[in-house]
Protein backbone atom coordinates (compact mmCIF):
# COMPACT_ATOMS: atom_id res chain seq x y z
CA UNK A 1 0.00 0.00 0.00
CA UNK A 2 3.12 2.97 0.72
CA UNK A 3 5.39 3.15 -1.83
CA UNK A 4 9.19 1.97 -1.60
CA UNK A 5 10.09 5.74 -0.60
CA UNK A 6 7.65 5.82 1.97
CA UNK A 7 8.84 2.22 3.25
CA UNK A 8 12.34 3.45 3.38
CA UNK A 9 11.75 6.47 5.57
CA UNK A 10 9.41 4.32 7.53
CA UNK A 11 12.84 1.43 8.48
CA UNK A 12 14.78 4.42 8.35
CA UNK A 13 13.14 7.74 9.82
CA UNK A 14 16.18 10.62 8.88
CA UNK A 15 16.54 13.33 11.74
CA UNK A 16 14.54 11.04 14.84
CA UNK A 17 15.23 12.23 17.92
CA UNK A 18 15.31 15.62 19.99
CA UNK A 19 16.94 18.65 20.28
CA UNK A 20 18.12 20.13 23.91
CA UNK A 21 17.73 23.93 23.55
CA UNK A 22 15.97 24.19 20.08
CA UNK A 23 15.74 27.47 18.48
CA UNK A 24 11.68 26.06 18.26
CA UNK A 25 9.73 23.40 19.17
CA UNK A 26 5.89 22.54 17.14
CA UNK A 27 3.65 19.66 18.53
CA UNK A 28 0.77 19.08 17.05
CA UNK A 29 -2.16 16.52 16.71
CA UNK A 30 -4.69 15.12 14.40
CA UNK A 31 -7.58 15.10 16.97
CA UNK A 32 -9.67 12.46 14.80
CA UNK A 33 -7.09 10.10 14.28
CA UNK A 34 -5.19 10.93 17.45
CA UNK A 35 -1.97 11.03 15.85
CA UNK A 36 1.02 13.37 17.63
CA UNK A 37 3.98 15.09 15.61
CA UNK A 38 6.53 16.73 17.02
CA UNK A 39 9.62 18.73 14.88
CA UNK A 40 12.23 20.45 16.83
CA UNK A 41 14.68 23.09 14.77
CA UNK A 42 18.03 24.30 16.03
CA UNK A 43 18.34 27.81 13.60
CA UNK A 44 21.53 29.55 13.15
CA UNK A 45 21.96 32.73 10.75
CA UNK A 46 18.52 32.41 9.86
CA UNK A 47 19.63 29.23 8.43
CA UNK A 48 18.13 25.69 9.74
CA UNK A 49 21.31 24.09 11.04
CA UNK A 50 19.61 20.83 12.57
CA UNK A 51 16.18 19.16 13.06
CA UNK A 52 14.61 16.26 14.54
CA UNK A 53 11.12 15.02 14.98
CA UNK A 54 9.04 12.80 16.86
CA UNK A 55 5.97 10.74 15.78
CA UNK A 56 3.06 8.91 17.30
CA UNK A 57 1.33 7.92 14.82
CA UNK A 58 0.99 5.63 11.14
CA UNK A 59 3.35 4.68 8.64
CA UNK A 60 2.55 7.56 6.43
CA UNK A 61 2.93 9.52 10.01
CA UNK A 62 6.79 8.57 10.24
CA UNK A 63 7.98 8.38 6.88
CA UNK A 64 5.82 12.21 6.77
CA UNK A 65 8.08 13.67 9.31
CA UNK A 66 11.22 11.91 8.13
CA UNK A 67 11.00 13.15 5.13
CA UNK A 68 9.68 17.18 5.96
CA UNK A 69 13.09 17.14 8.14
CA UNK A 70 15.00 16.28 5.52
CA UNK A 71 13.69 18.81 3.37
CA UNK A 72 14.38 21.37 5.05
CA UNK A 73 17.56 20.64 6.63
CA UNK A 74 20.27 23.18 5.70
CA UNK A 75 17.94 25.65 4.22
CA UNK A 76 16.82 29.00 4.82
CA UNK A 77 13.52 29.83 6.90
CA UNK A 78 12.04 31.07 3.81
CA UNK A 79 12.92 27.91 1.61
CA UNK A 80 11.39 25.92 4.55
CA UNK A 81 8.14 28.04 4.51
CA UNK A 82 8.15 26.56 0.85
CA UNK A 83 7.82 22.95 2.12
CA UNK A 84 4.18 22.11 2.29
CA UNK A 85 2.26 18.70 2.22
CA UNK A 86 1.97 18.28 -1.10
CA UNK A 87 5.94 18.77 -1.62
CA UNK A 88 6.21 16.05 1.04
CA UNK A 89 3.89 13.63 -0.52
CA UNK A 90 6.05 14.33 -3.93
CA UNK A 91 9.20 13.65 -2.59
CA UNK A 92 8.14 10.51 -0.87
CA UNK A 93 6.42 9.39 -4.52
CA UNK A 94 3.01 9.97 -3.44
CA UNK A 95 0.51 8.32 -0.54
CA UNK A 96 -2.83 6.33 -0.22
CA UNK A 97 -5.94 8.77 -0.37
CA UNK A 98 -6.68 7.70 3.28
CA UNK A 99 -3.22 8.72 4.54
CA UNK A 100 -2.97 12.69 2.75
CA UNK A 101 -3.85 14.14 6.53
CA UNK A 102 -0.84 12.35 7.56
CA UNK A 103 1.26 14.69 5.30
CA UNK A 104 -0.62 17.90 6.28
CA UNK A 105 0.56 16.74 9.75
CA UNK A 106 4.28 17.32 8.84
CA UNK A 107 3.48 20.42 7.55
CA UNK A 108 1.86 21.98 10.86
CA UNK A 109 4.58 20.19 12.79
CA UNK A 110 7.36 22.10 10.98
CA UNK A 111 5.15 25.53 10.87
CA UNK A 112 4.33 25.27 14.96
CA UNK A 113 7.97 25.00 15.46
CA UNK A 114 8.62 27.78 12.70
CA UNK A 115 6.08 29.72 14.80
CA UNK A 116 7.63 28.72 18.18
CA UNK A 117 11.08 30.05 16.67
CA UNK A 118 9.37 33.29 15.87
CA UNK A 119 7.71 34.31 19.02
CA UNK A 120 11.42 33.62 20.87
CA UNK A 121 12.79 35.74 18.55
CA UNK A 122 10.60 38.17 18.33
CA UNK A 123 10.71 38.06 14.57
CA UNK A 124 7.74 37.84 11.89
CA UNK A 125 7.78 35.15 9.33
CA UNK A 126 6.23 35.97 6.37
CA UNK A 127 3.12 33.81 5.32
CA UNK A 128 3.18 32.26 8.69
CA UNK A 129 -0.10 31.65 10.52
CA UNK A 130 -0.42 30.96 14.06
CA UNK A 131 -0.37 27.56 14.90
CA UNK A 132 -3.84 25.71 16.36
CA UNK A 133 -3.43 25.42 19.82
CA UNK A 134 -2.45 21.74 20.89
CA UNK A 135 -3.90 20.41 23.42
CA UNK A 136 -1.75 18.02 25.69
CA UNK A 137 -3.52 15.17 27.36
CA UNK A 138 -1.87 16.58 30.47
CA UNK A 139 -3.37 15.46 34.25
CA UNK A 140 -3.23 17.38 37.32
CA UNK A 141 0.70 17.54 38.40
CA UNK A 142 0.84 15.45 41.65
CA UNK A 143 0.87 17.23 44.66
CA UNK A 144 3.84 16.25 47.15
CA UNK B 1 13.19 -17.40 11.25
CA UNK B 2 12.66 -17.27 7.97
CA UNK B 3 9.36 -18.46 7.02
CA UNK B 4 6.32 -15.86 8.09
CA UNK B 5 4.67 -16.40 11.31
CA UNK B 6 0.35 -16.34 10.42
CA UNK B 7 -0.76 -14.86 13.55
CA UNK B 8 -4.13 -13.35 12.21
CA UNK B 9 -6.28 -16.51 12.40
CA UNK B 10 -9.42 -14.75 13.76
CA UNK B 11 -8.77 -12.61 10.15
CA UNK B 12 -8.83 -15.46 8.04
CA UNK B 13 -7.59 -19.01 8.14
CA UNK B 14 -5.78 -21.81 5.69
CA UNK B 15 -7.79 -23.58 3.91
CA UNK B 16 -6.73 -27.77 4.91
CA UNK B 17 -5.37 -29.59 2.39
CA UNK B 18 -7.99 -32.14 3.30
CA UNK B 19 -10.86 -29.54 2.71
CA UNK B 20 -9.22 -28.73 -0.31
CA UNK B 21 -9.14 -32.06 -1.71
CA UNK B 22 -12.75 -33.30 -0.41
CA UNK B 23 -14.25 -29.85 -2.83
CA UNK B 24 -11.76 -30.99 -6.33
CA UNK B 25 -13.72 -33.48 -7.02
CA UNK B 26 -16.89 -31.24 -6.91
CA UNK B 27 -15.49 -28.80 -9.54
CA UNK B 28 -14.83 -31.04 -12.12
CA UNK B 29 -16.53 -34.47 -12.34
CA UNK B 30 -18.93 -33.72 -10.04
CA UNK B 31 -19.91 -30.56 -11.73
CA UNK B 32 -23.81 -31.12 -12.00
CA UNK B 33 -26.27 -28.75 -10.77
CA UNK B 34 -27.97 -30.76 -7.45
CA UNK B 35 -31.53 -30.10 -8.41
CA UNK B 36 -30.86 -31.62 -11.81
CA UNK B 37 -32.76 -34.71 -12.27
CA UNK B 38 -30.22 -37.66 -13.15
CA UNK B 39 -28.42 -39.82 -11.10
CA UNK B 40 -25.01 -38.16 -10.76
CA UNK B 41 -26.28 -35.21 -10.08
CA UNK B 42 -28.76 -36.21 -7.45
CA UNK B 43 -25.17 -37.42 -5.64
CA UNK B 44 -24.56 -34.25 -4.98
CA UNK B 45 -27.39 -33.12 -3.13
CA UNK B 46 -26.78 -36.25 -0.88
CA UNK B 47 -23.15 -34.67 -0.61
CA UNK B 48 -24.73 -31.07 0.32
CA UNK B 49 -27.28 -32.61 2.89
CA UNK B 50 -23.90 -34.58 4.32
CA UNK B 51 -22.16 -31.82 4.87
CA UNK B 52 -25.92 -29.75 6.61
CA UNK B 53 -25.41 -33.18 9.06
CA UNK B 54 -21.63 -32.11 10.37
CA UNK B 55 -22.61 -28.51 10.60
CA UNK B 56 -25.81 -29.74 12.89
CA UNK B 57 -24.24 -32.02 14.94
CA UNK B 58 -21.00 -29.54 15.45
CA UNK B 59 -23.42 -27.23 17.68
CA UNK B 60 -26.11 -29.52 18.56
CA UNK B 61 -28.45 -28.80 15.98
CA UNK B 62 -30.65 -31.17 13.45
CA UNK B 63 -29.88 -30.79 9.84
CA UNK B 64 -33.15 -29.50 9.01
CA UNK B 65 -32.43 -26.70 10.92
CA UNK B 66 -29.25 -25.38 9.13
CA UNK B 67 -29.08 -23.24 6.23
CA UNK B 68 -26.13 -22.78 3.88
CA UNK B 69 -25.52 -18.97 3.05
CA UNK B 70 -22.31 -16.81 1.16
CA UNK B 71 -20.66 -16.15 4.96
CA UNK B 72 -20.94 -14.88 8.47
CA UNK B 73 -21.90 -11.69 7.62
CA UNK B 74 -25.24 -13.15 5.04
CA UNK B 75 -25.92 -15.23 8.10
CA UNK B 76 -25.97 -11.94 10.39
CA UNK B 77 -27.81 -10.16 7.96
CA UNK B 78 -30.38 -12.91 7.19
CA UNK B 79 -31.14 -13.61 11.36
CA UNK B 80 -31.93 -9.76 12.02
CA UNK B 81 -33.27 -8.53 9.32
CA UNK B 82 -35.48 -11.63 9.19
CA UNK B 83 -36.62 -11.72 12.06
CA UNK B 84 -37.49 -8.06 12.13
CA UNK B 85 -39.41 -8.59 9.40
CA UNK B 86 -41.16 -11.51 10.33
CA UNK B 87 -41.75 -10.35 13.41
CA UNK B 88 -42.64 -6.89 13.35
CA UNK B 89 -46.69 -7.56 14.09
CA UNK B 90 -45.04 -8.49 17.67
CA UNK B 91 -42.51 -5.52 18.29
CA UNK B 92 -40.13 -2.80 16.88
CA UNK B 93 -37.25 -3.75 19.12
CA UNK B 94 -34.02 -5.14 19.01
CA UNK B 95 -31.20 -5.66 21.76
CA UNK B 96 -27.67 -6.36 21.07
CA UNK B 97 -23.83 -5.13 22.33
CA UNK B 98 -21.89 -2.11 21.35
CA UNK B 99 -19.01 -4.64 21.33
CA UNK B 100 -20.75 -6.60 17.88
CA UNK B 101 -19.10 -7.34 14.49
CA UNK B 102 -20.29 -4.55 11.75
CA UNK B 103 -22.49 -7.48 10.08
CA UNK B 104 -24.61 -6.83 13.32
CA UNK B 105 -24.30 -3.40 14.28
CA UNK B 106 -24.28 -1.77 10.56
CA UNK B 107 -27.45 -4.08 10.08
CA UNK B 108 -29.45 -2.71 13.40
CA UNK B 109 -28.34 0.57 12.20
CA UNK B 110 -30.59 0.44 8.95
CA UNK B 111 -33.45 -0.81 10.96
CA UNK B 112 -32.97 1.79 13.10
CA UNK B 113 -33.44 4.33 10.14
CA UNK B 114 -36.42 2.15 9.01
CA UNK B 115 -38.87 2.26 12.13
CA UNK B 116 -36.91 -0.52 14.66
CA UNK B 117 -35.70 0.73 17.95
CA UNK B 118 -32.71 -0.78 19.35
CA UNK B 119 -30.63 -0.60 22.67
CA UNK B 120 -27.06 -1.61 22.34
CA UNK B 121 -26.37 -3.11 25.88
CA UNK B 122 -22.60 -2.00 27.41
CA UNK B 123 -20.20 -4.73 28.29
CA UNK B 124 -17.75 -4.28 31.57
CA UNK B 125 -13.91 -3.58 30.97
CA UNK B 126 -13.49 -7.26 30.38
CA UNK B 127 -16.18 -6.85 27.66
CA UNK B 128 -18.64 -8.68 29.11
CA UNK B 129 -22.26 -8.52 29.11
CA UNK B 130 -23.89 -8.28 32.57
CA UNK B 131 -27.07 -10.48 32.16
CA UNK B 132 -28.93 -8.16 34.42
CA UNK B 133 -28.45 -5.30 32.25
CA UNK B 134 -30.31 -7.81 29.33
CA UNK B 135 -32.96 -8.49 31.72
CA UNK B 136 -33.69 -4.94 31.68
CA UNK B 137 -33.30 -3.70 28.46
CA UNK B 138 -36.48 -6.34 27.40
CA UNK B 139 -39.48 -4.60 27.00
CA UNK B 140 -43.44 -5.25 25.73
CA UNK B 141 -42.02 -4.87 22.02
CA UNK B 142 -38.67 -6.93 21.87
CA UNK B 143 -38.14 -9.11 19.56
CA UNK B 144 -34.87 -10.07 19.00
CA UNK B 145 -31.95 -10.12 21.33
CA UNK B 146 -28.30 -10.34 19.27
CA UNK B 147 -24.89 -10.85 21.33
CA UNK B 148 -22.22 -12.49 19.65
CA UNK B 149 -20.80 -15.60 21.28
CA UNK B 150 -17.43 -14.69 21.42
CA UNK B 151 -15.29 -11.44 20.07
CA UNK B 152 -13.19 -11.44 17.41
CA UNK B 153 -11.08 -8.81 18.69
CA UNK B 154 -10.69 -9.22 22.15
CA UNK B 155 -11.90 -12.54 22.41
CA UNK B 156 -13.94 -12.42 25.23
CA UNK B 157 -16.65 -15.05 25.63
CA UNK B 158 -20.27 -13.96 26.66
CA UNK B 159 -22.31 -16.16 29.05
CA UNK B 160 -23.96 -17.05 26.44
CA UNK B 161 -26.20 -19.71 28.14
CA UNK B 162 -27.30 -17.42 31.10
CA UNK B 163 -28.16 -14.96 28.44
CA UNK B 164 -29.94 -17.61 26.28
CA UNK B 165 -31.83 -18.57 29.49
CA UNK B 166 -32.96 -14.69 30.53
CA UNK B 167 -34.22 -14.65 26.14
CA UNK B 168 -36.05 -17.69 26.47
CA UNK B 169 -37.65 -16.71 29.88
CA UNK B 170 -38.99 -13.07 28.15
CA UNK B 171 -40.01 -15.18 24.98
CA UNK B 172 -37.61 -13.42 22.78
CA UNK B 173 -35.89 -14.96 19.98
CA UNK B 174 -32.40 -15.02 20.58
CA UNK B 175 -29.56 -14.58 18.12
CA UNK B 176 -25.86 -15.08 18.09
CA UNK B 177 -22.86 -14.51 15.79
CA UNK B 178 -20.99 -17.36 16.83
CA UNK B 179 -18.46 -16.71 13.74
CA UNK B 180 -15.23 -16.71 15.71
CA UNK B 181 -16.40 -19.48 18.42
CA UNK B 182 -17.55 -22.60 16.41
CA UNK B 183 -14.63 -24.83 16.54
CA UNK B 184 -13.06 -23.51 19.47
CA UNK B 185 -15.86 -23.40 22.25
CA UNK B 186 -18.06 -26.25 22.71
CA UNK B 187 -21.65 -25.51 21.33
CA UNK B 188 -24.81 -26.65 21.88
CA UNK B 189 -27.92 -24.16 20.76
CA UNK B 190 -30.58 -26.35 22.76
CA UNK B 191 -28.36 -26.27 26.33
CA UNK B 192 -27.68 -22.60 25.52
CA UNK B 193 -31.39 -21.69 24.34
CA UNK B 194 -29.85 -20.51 21.14
CA UNK B 195 -32.74 -19.71 18.35
CA UNK B 196 -30.58 -18.34 15.84
CA UNK B 197 -27.04 -19.06 15.20
CA UNK B 198 -24.77 -17.72 12.83
CA UNK B 199 -21.07 -19.66 11.19
CA UNK B 200 -18.88 -18.75 8.75
CA UNK B 201 -16.25 -21.64 6.76
CA UNK B 202 -12.98 -19.65 6.53
CA UNK B 203 -12.27 -18.76 10.05
CA UNK B 204 -12.63 -22.82 11.08
CA UNK B 205 -9.93 -23.68 7.67
CA UNK B 206 -12.71 -24.12 5.63
CA UNK B 207 -13.16 -22.27 2.17
CA UNK B 208 -14.31 -18.11 2.13
CA UNK B 209 -17.69 -17.08 0.93
CA UNK B 210 -19.48 -19.81 2.76
CA UNK B 211 -21.66 -20.19 5.91
CA UNK B 212 -24.28 -21.21 7.62
CA UNK B 213 -27.58 -19.73 9.59
CA UNK B 214 -28.82 -22.22 12.37
CA UNK B 215 -32.74 -21.53 12.47
CA UNK B 216 -34.75 -23.27 15.29
CA UNK B 217 -37.38 -25.52 14.17
CA UNK B 218 -40.51 -23.84 14.43
CA UNK B 219 -39.29 -19.74 13.61
CA UNK B 220 -40.88 -18.11 10.69
CA UNK B 221 -38.25 -16.43 9.30
CA UNK B 222 -38.48 -14.76 5.58
CA UNK B 223 -36.67 -15.89 2.62
CA UNK B 224 -33.69 -13.73 2.07
CA UNK B 225 -32.56 -14.22 -1.34
CA UNK B 226 -35.53 -15.04 -3.72
CA UNK B 227 -35.44 -17.54 -6.57
CA UNK B 228 -35.07 -21.29 -6.82
CA UNK B 229 -36.09 -23.65 -4.41
CA UNK B 230 -32.97 -24.33 -2.82
CA UNK B 231 -32.36 -24.00 0.89
CA UNK B 232 -36.51 -24.82 1.57
CA UNK B 233 -37.01 -21.94 -0.75
CA UNK B 234 -35.49 -19.51 1.71
CA UNK B 235 -32.61 -18.99 0.28
CA UNK B 236 -32.40 -19.37 -4.06
CA UNK B 237 -29.74 -19.95 -5.90
CA UNK B 238 -27.86 -22.90 -7.35
CA UNK B 239 -25.60 -24.20 -4.30
CA UNK B 240 -21.70 -23.50 -4.02
CA UNK B 241 -21.52 -27.16 -3.84
CA UNK B 242 -17.39 -27.41 -3.52
CA UNK B 243 -17.68 -24.63 -0.78
CA UNK B 244 -20.74 -26.75 1.12
CA UNK B 245 -18.91 -29.91 0.69
CA UNK B 246 -15.11 -28.18 1.77
CA UNK B 247 -17.09 -26.21 4.80
CA UNK B 248 -18.87 -29.64 6.03
CA UNK B 249 -15.60 -31.20 6.02
CA UNK B 250 -13.72 -28.52 7.56
CA UNK B 251 -16.26 -28.16 10.65
CA UNK B 252 -16.22 -31.86 10.91
CA UNK B 253 -11.93 -31.82 11.27
CA UNK B 254 -12.86 -28.94 13.92
CA UNK B 255 -15.20 -30.50 16.34
CA UNK B 256 -12.65 -33.66 16.38
CA UNK B 257 -9.67 -32.28 17.29
CA UNK B 258 -11.22 -29.01 19.09
CA UNK B 259 -10.66 -30.16 22.74
CA UNK B 260 -6.70 -30.84 21.96
CA UNK B 261 -6.33 -28.11 19.89
CA UNK B 262 -8.20 -25.50 22.09
CA UNK B 263 -5.88 -26.62 25.53
CA UNK B 264 -3.12 -26.22 23.16
CA UNK B 265 -3.46 -23.11 21.84
CA UNK B 266 -4.82 -22.04 25.16
CA UNK B 267 -1.18 -22.77 26.21
CA UNK B 268 1.03 -20.81 24.11
CA UNK B 269 -2.08 -18.18 24.42
CA UNK B 270 -1.13 -17.87 28.35
CA UNK B 271 2.58 -18.18 27.77
CA UNK B 272 2.95 -15.34 25.34
CA UNK B 273 0.08 -13.07 27.25
CA UNK B 274 2.54 -13.59 30.58
CA UNK B 275 5.88 -12.92 29.20
CA UNK B 276 4.48 -9.96 27.22
CA UNK B 277 2.91 -8.42 30.24
CA UNK B 278 6.08 -9.59 32.51
CA UNK B 279 8.69 -7.62 29.72
CA UNK B 280 7.22 -5.05 27.78
CA UNK B 281 6.51 -2.47 30.80
CA UNK B 282 3.20 0.41 30.51
CA UNK B 283 1.40 -3.01 28.41
CA UNK B 284 -1.91 -4.26 29.40
CA UNK B 285 -4.37 -7.37 28.39
CA UNK B 286 -7.79 -6.64 26.47
CA UNK B 287 -10.22 -8.91 27.04
CA UNK B 288 -10.64 -10.95 30.00
CA UNK B 289 -8.46 -12.96 31.72
CA UNK B 290 -10.42 -16.72 31.69
CA UNK B 291 -13.69 -16.15 29.73
CA UNK B 292 -12.00 -15.80 26.52
CA UNK B 293 -11.21 -17.36 23.09
CA UNK B 294 -8.27 -20.17 23.37
CA UNK B 295 -6.08 -18.26 20.07
CA UNK B 296 -6.89 -15.04 20.98
CA UNK B 297 -4.34 -12.33 22.91
CA UNK B 298 -4.62 -8.50 22.90
CA UNK B 299 -2.57 -6.18 23.91
CA UNK B 300 -2.44 -2.38 24.40
CA UNK B 301 0.89 -0.88 24.25
CA UNK B 302 1.02 2.53 25.49
CA UNK B 303 2.74 5.61 23.53
CA UNK B 304 2.72 3.95 20.34
CA UNK B 305 0.31 3.73 17.34
CA UNK B 306 -0.67 -0.13 16.17
CA UNK B 307 -0.12 0.39 11.87
CA UNK B 308 3.79 1.15 12.63
CA UNK B 309 4.09 -1.84 15.03
CA UNK B 310 2.14 -3.93 12.37
CA UNK B 311 4.44 -2.63 9.45
CA UNK B 312 7.66 -3.36 11.68
CA UNK B 313 6.27 -6.82 12.52
CA UNK B 314 5.75 -7.44 9.35
CA UNK B 315 9.03 -6.75 8.40
CA UNK B 316 10.08 -9.35 10.60
CA UNK B 317 7.35 -11.95 8.74
CA UNK B 318 4.87 -11.90 11.58
CA UNK B 319 1.07 -11.19 10.15
CA UNK B 320 -1.38 -9.56 13.07
CA UNK B 321 -3.86 -7.30 13.28
CA UNK B 322 -4.94 -3.92 14.65
CA UNK B 323 -7.93 -1.92 16.25
CA UNK B 324 -5.73 1.51 15.47
CA UNK B 325 -7.97 4.03 13.65
CA UNK B 326 -4.77 4.25 11.47
CA UNK B 327 -5.23 0.76 9.91
CA UNK B 328 -9.07 1.52 9.99
CA UNK B 329 -9.23 3.65 7.16
CA UNK B 330 -11.96 5.30 9.19
CA UNK B 331 -9.80 7.47 11.45
CA UNK B 332 -11.68 5.86 14.35
CA UNK B 333 -10.35 3.24 17.00
CA UNK B 334 -11.96 0.10 16.86
CA UNK B 335 -15.71 0.57 18.40
CA UNK B 336 -14.66 -2.64 20.44
CA UNK B 337 -11.33 -1.38 22.68
CA UNK B 338 -13.38 2.01 23.08
CA UNK B 339 -16.76 -0.23 24.14
CA UNK B 340 -14.55 -1.80 27.01
CA UNK B 341 -13.55 1.85 27.82
CA UNK B 342 -9.96 2.26 26.29
CA UNK B 343 -8.77 5.78 25.73
CA UNK B 344 -8.53 6.89 22.02
CA UNK B 345 -4.63 6.87 22.36
CA UNK B 346 -4.65 3.15 24.17
CA UNK B 347 -6.49 1.65 22.09
CA UNK B 348 -4.42 3.23 19.13
CA UNK B 349 -1.86 1.12 20.47
CA UNK B 350 -3.28 -2.31 20.40
CA UNK B 351 -2.43 -5.83 18.81
CA UNK B 352 -4.35 -8.61 18.13
CA UNK B 353 -2.53 -12.29 18.07
CA UNK B 354 -4.67 -15.20 16.80
CA UNK B 355 -3.14 -18.37 17.27
CA UNK B 356 -3.71 -21.12 14.69
CA UNK B 357 -2.79 -25.30 14.61
CA UNK B 358 0.07 -24.61 13.26
CA UNK B 359 1.93 -21.83 15.96
CA UNK B 360 4.39 -23.27 17.84
CA UNK B 361 5.71 -22.42 21.38
CA UNK B 362 9.36 -21.20 19.32
CA UNK B 363 7.08 -18.82 16.89
CA UNK B 364 6.13 -17.73 20.69
CA UNK B 365 9.42 -16.50 21.86
CA UNK B 366 10.29 -15.09 18.59
CA UNK B 367 7.27 -12.59 18.60
CA UNK B 368 7.84 -11.57 22.42
CA UNK B 369 11.48 -10.99 21.32
CA UNK B 370 10.54 -8.79 18.39
CA UNK B 371 7.97 -7.13 20.21
CA UNK B 372 10.48 -6.26 22.71
CA UNK B 373 12.66 -4.51 20.23
CA UNK B 374 9.60 -2.97 17.91
CA UNK B 375 7.75 -1.32 21.32
CA UNK B 376 10.99 0.25 22.59
CA UNK B 377 11.77 1.36 18.85
CA UNK B 378 8.44 3.03 18.14
CA UNK B 379 9.10 4.53 22.02
CA UNK B 380 11.86 5.83 21.10
CA UNK B 381 10.33 7.85 18.45
CA UNK B 382 7.59 8.51 20.41
CA UNK B 383 6.81 12.13 21.50
CA UNK B 384 3.93 11.06 23.99
CA UNK B 385 6.40 8.56 25.85
CA UNK B 386 8.91 11.35 25.67
CA UNK B 387 6.91 13.99 28.02
CA UNK B 388 6.30 10.82 29.87
CA UNK B 389 9.82 10.29 30.61
CA UNK B 390 10.45 13.74 31.07
CA UNK B 391 7.50 13.82 33.78
CA UNK B 392 8.46 10.89 35.65
CA UNK B 393 12.35 12.44 35.65
CA UNK B 394 10.64 15.58 37.17
CA UNK B 395 8.17 13.77 39.90
CA UNK B 396 11.48 11.90 40.78
CA UNK B 397 13.37 14.99 41.86
C1 LIG C 1 -17.64 -12.08 14.72
C2 LIG C 1 -17.71 -12.09 13.24
N1 LIG C 1 -18.91 -12.04 12.62
C3 LIG C 1 -19.01 -12.04 11.28
C4 LIG C 1 -17.89 -12.09 10.46
C5 LIG C 1 -18.06 -12.09 8.98
O1 LIG C 1 -17.90 -13.35 8.44
P1 LIG C 1 -17.68 -13.54 6.86
O2 LIG C 1 -16.30 -13.03 6.58
O3 LIG C 1 -17.80 -15.01 6.62
O4 LIG C 1 -18.73 -12.77 6.17
C6 LIG C 1 -16.63 -12.14 11.06
C7 LIG C 1 -15.41 -12.17 10.23
O5 LIG C 1 -14.76 -11.17 9.98
C8 LIG C 1 -16.54 -12.14 12.48
O6 LIG C 1 -15.36 -12.17 13.08
S1 LIG D 1 -1.42 10.21 11.02
FE1 LIG D 1 -3.26 9.24 11.57
S2 LIG D 1 -3.56 7.79 10.07
FE2 LIG D 1 -1.66 8.63 9.60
Amino acid sequence: MYTKKVMDHFQNPRNMGEIEHASGVGTVGNAKCGDIMRIYLDIEDDIIKDVKFKTFGCGAAVATSSMATELVKGKTVKEAMEVTNKAVMEALDGLPRAKVHCSLLAEEALQAALWDYAKKNGIVIEGLEEPKPFEEHEEEEEEF
Amino acid sequence: MNKKIYLDHAATTPTKIEVVEAMLPYFTEKFGNPSSIYEFSGQNKEAIEESRELVAKAIGANEREIFFTSGGTESDNWAILGIAESYKTKGNHIITTTIEHHAVLHTCEYLEKNGYEVTYLKVDKDGRVNPNDLKEAIKETTILISIMLANNEIGTVQPIEELGTIAKAAGVLFHTDAVQGVGHVPIDVNAMHIDLLSISGHKLYGPKGIGALYVRKGIKLRSFIHGGGQEKKRRGGTENVPAIVGFGKAIELAITSMEAESNRQADLRDYLIEQVLEKIPHCRLNGHRDFRLPNNANFSFEFIEGESLLIMLDMKDICASSGSACTSGSLDPSHVLLGIGLPHEIAHGSLRISLGEQNTKEEMDYLIESLMVIVARLREMSPLYEDYMKKQAKIER
